[in-house]
């Protein structure tokens, strides 16, 4: 049998999703939050509201011009946008191929992470709440939020599995001096889906003054959707800068590394209608989509790493940050209707990777989007022709990689 | 009742809600117990005690990697459990070869479900003997595909109704319930406390005047004085971390025993 995906759509989930017509790809989901056949709410009775409630408040806030315009402030005068779009000719040459950085590694806080949380966090401001739970893993979207917490004076709670604030200490320490409590998630593999299941158990029990800001585009509906529209602003100047580089022309391909997916489903989203071939990286030990299989957990119907029964598997890599056993439904999606393709990179050529752009370009990348990176460097000249122009989301900065990525060299 | 008619009567399509319907029309208060399957070697034993102590069904937790409804005392049992092995398999095999009495249910997590296939997993319940079907993080409206098929067997599917469900939405799921309503005790996942909160009876006063089905309230109904609190306004109780603490603690199945025993007691005299 071709098990639940496969059969007759329910009465009730046929009666929520027909809002009339297909969506348009990368516009908004279905009634019921899907993405085609992922997504959904998949979330206890106690959070149905809650996530009805923050639906509706984005909803109104996005149509907001008065919204836009003080996010868009904050993003220009706080969080540093636009990045820039950055040539680089020493890397191009030796790889035969014309590679552009979208650079969201020189923003404040450094990834790309910050432009999530400045709008979730006036967003929940906006619906009166004056406190965020978030979940980490490296510790980069935790930090990225407690200092939107900071920003706003708000109180700060971050979730983050023990064995992660052993291995990120000076993140765990930065949070805390940006004013968040820090709590050792210690249930289950004590990594970033447990902080997930934490911070959902948290706002349970606090939905009333508090607001959960998830870090990526997963977890329940709308936040696949609105965490997807927060990070639009990467794609959306993306094009126009490629545009005014390239004479008018659109890159050939686009590539961004996916651990949730946030900084790709952003990227992807101002490209999803050109000709450009869109490519998401995955960490090999935490492929969802290229070794995982459909699932339903932390709130969202999409490919997951399971075992045979459904016990979710962890995943391992050299970058904590793409250690997410899941993806966001709309990359599931869009692999599903042909518009994406998913592919991994493993952690060796992610470290050469790591090197050749600190050497030929001085620029240190995050380890995450070195997996972009080493995918197009193993591509390049091959499946991606000579001469081709391929822009790469640079989605943070290397810095708090840097010790590690010594101790792995010696 | 003789025995073996009650076991067979506990099996078959429907027991849940005729069991726990005679129970409230016979004027007497419900009692539902929660056991983690495989949580331990005796965790069967558990059950049997469980059952021969006064619970009038029991719900078996089948453990998941994520379980995002529940607290420390649960989230520990189902680590014991899949250290153990234990699978929805193996948890469906004892339950088939078991003799309980009572009405059972599995909770669990709906990616165990989603799996399976709705229609082998529903087919699984049947074969063990179970009867019911509680998956917290289904809610009324992704239930859809699982509820035809669960429907279409015979397995009785319960919803769940949190504090702040509004009353609207609280009417349909009841309407959905089948055998019994399970109310919210508190926003919050499950686990012990030490007072009952305020919304544990809130909930179950609101819930009866909206069905008939039985109204149970569980989620932080920790010990005899709270369960006969919320018997005032529901028709029954369900506790889970209090009993698996026992357990966890090491007491095995005697002491789950009385201290159901004591929840009957607390309840019976409501
Ligand atoms: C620099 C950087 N890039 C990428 C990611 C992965 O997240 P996402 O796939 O949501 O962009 C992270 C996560 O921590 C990160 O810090």
């Amino acid at each position: 049998m071709s098990g639940p995906a496969g059969e007759e759509p329910s009465a009730a989930a046929g009666a929520a999703g027909a809002t009339g017509g297909e969506p348009s790809v990368m516009g908004e989901p279905s009634a019921a939050g899907r993405f085609g056949d992922f997504g959904g709410r998949f979330v206890p009775e106690s959070l149905v509201l809650a996530c009805e409630e923050l639906e509706e408040a984005f909803r109104s806030a996005w149509a907001d011009p008065e919204f836009h315009r003080e996010l868009d402030d904050i993003l220009r005068d706080y969080a540093g946008r636009p990045t820039p779009v950055t040539e680089c000719p020493r890397l191009s040459e030796r790889l035969g191929i014309r590679i552009l950085l979208k650079r969201e590694d020189l923003t404040h806080t450094g990834s790309h992470k910050i432009n999530n949380v400045m709008g979730q966090a006036l967003l929940a401001r906006r619906m009166g709440k004056g406190r965020l739970i978030a979940e980490t893993g490296a510790g980069q979207h935790g930090v990225a939020t407690a200092t939107a917490a900071a920003y706003f004076g708000m109180e700060c709670v971050v979730y983050m599995g023990a064995v992660d604030t052993e291995r990120q200490e000076l993140n765990v320490f930065r949070m805390e001096l940006l004013g968040a409590e820090v709590i050792p998630v210690h249930s289950g593999s004590r990594t970033l889906k447990d902080a997930v299941n934490e911070a959902l158990r948290a706002w349970v029990a606090r939905v009333g003054d508090s607001h959960y800001c998830l870090g990526s585009v997963m977890g329940p509906h709308p936040y696949p959707w609105m965490v997807r529209e927060l990070q639009r602003v990467v794609g959306t100047e993306a094009r126009a800068q490629c545009r005014a580089i390239l004479g008018g022309a659109d890159p050939d391909w686009v590539v961004a590394c996916v651990g949730g997916g946030s900084n790709a489903a952003g990227t992807f989203s101002g490209f999803v209608d050109t000709d450009a071939i869109l490519v998401g990286v995955e960490a090999a030990g935490g492929a969802a989509m290229s070794h995982g299989v459909p699932g339903v957990v932390h709130g969202m119907m999409s490919y997951l790493l399971q075992d045979e029964v459904g016990q979710i598997n962890e995943a391992h890599s050299i970058s904590a940050g793409l250690d997410y056993p899941g993806l966001g439904p709309e990359h599931a999606h869009l692999s599903a209707i042909g518009r994406a393709r998913y592919a991994t990179a493993d952690d060796e050529e992610v470290l050469r990777a790591f090197k050749l752009l600190s050497e030929t370009e001085g620029i240190i990348p995050a380890l995450e989007p070195a997996h972009a990176l080493a995918w197009v460097v193993r591509h390049a000249g091959n499946e991606i022709p000579l001469g081709s122009t391929v822009m790469i989301t640079m989605s943070g900065r290397g810095d708090k990689d840097v010790a590690q990525v010594r101790e792995l060299l010696t | 009742m003789s025995a073996p008619l009650a076991r067979t009567d506990a099996r078959i399509p429907g027991a849940l809600e005729k069991r726990l319907r005679a129970r409230r029309d016979d004027g007497g208060k419900i009692l539902i117990a929660y056991v983690t399957g495989g949580m331990g070697d005796d965790w069967l034993d558990a059950v049997r005690a469980v059952a021969d102590a006064g619970a009038d069904a029991i719900e078996i937790g089948i453990p998941f990697s994520d379980p995002v409804m529940d607290g420390p005392t649960v989230q520990e049992a189902s680590v014991r459990a899949l250290r153990r092995g234990t699978t929805p398999a193996s948890i469906f095999a004892a339950l088939a070869a078991a003799e309980v009495g009572v009405p059972l249910a599995v909770m669990t997590y709906y990616n165990l479900v989603f799996r399976a296939g709705h229609r082998r997993f529903a087919r699984a319940l049947v074969d063990a003997g179970v009867v019911g079907a509680i998956v917290p993080d289904l809610p009324l409206e992704e239930a859809g595909g699982w509820s035809e098929e669960a429907d279409a067997v015979g397995v009785e599917t319960v919803f769940l109704v949190a504090p702040s469900t509004p009353d609207e939405r609280a009417r349909r799921i009841c309407a959905r319930s089948r055998g019994f309503v399970y109310g919210i005790g508190l926003m919050g996942v499950t686990g012990e406390r030490a007072e009952l909160a305020s919304t544990a009876r809130e909930v179950a006063g609101r819930l009866r005047p909206m069905t008939d089905t039985p109204v149970c309230i569980g989620i932080g109904v920790s010990n005899p004085a709270q369960a006969a609190e919320v018997c005032t306004e529901a028709d029954g109780v369900i506790v889970g971390s209090a009993l698996v603490r026992k357990l966890l603690d090491g007491g095995g199945p005697d002491a789950a025993a009385d201290f159901v025993a004591d929840l009957r007691a607390g309840i019976d005299a409501v």
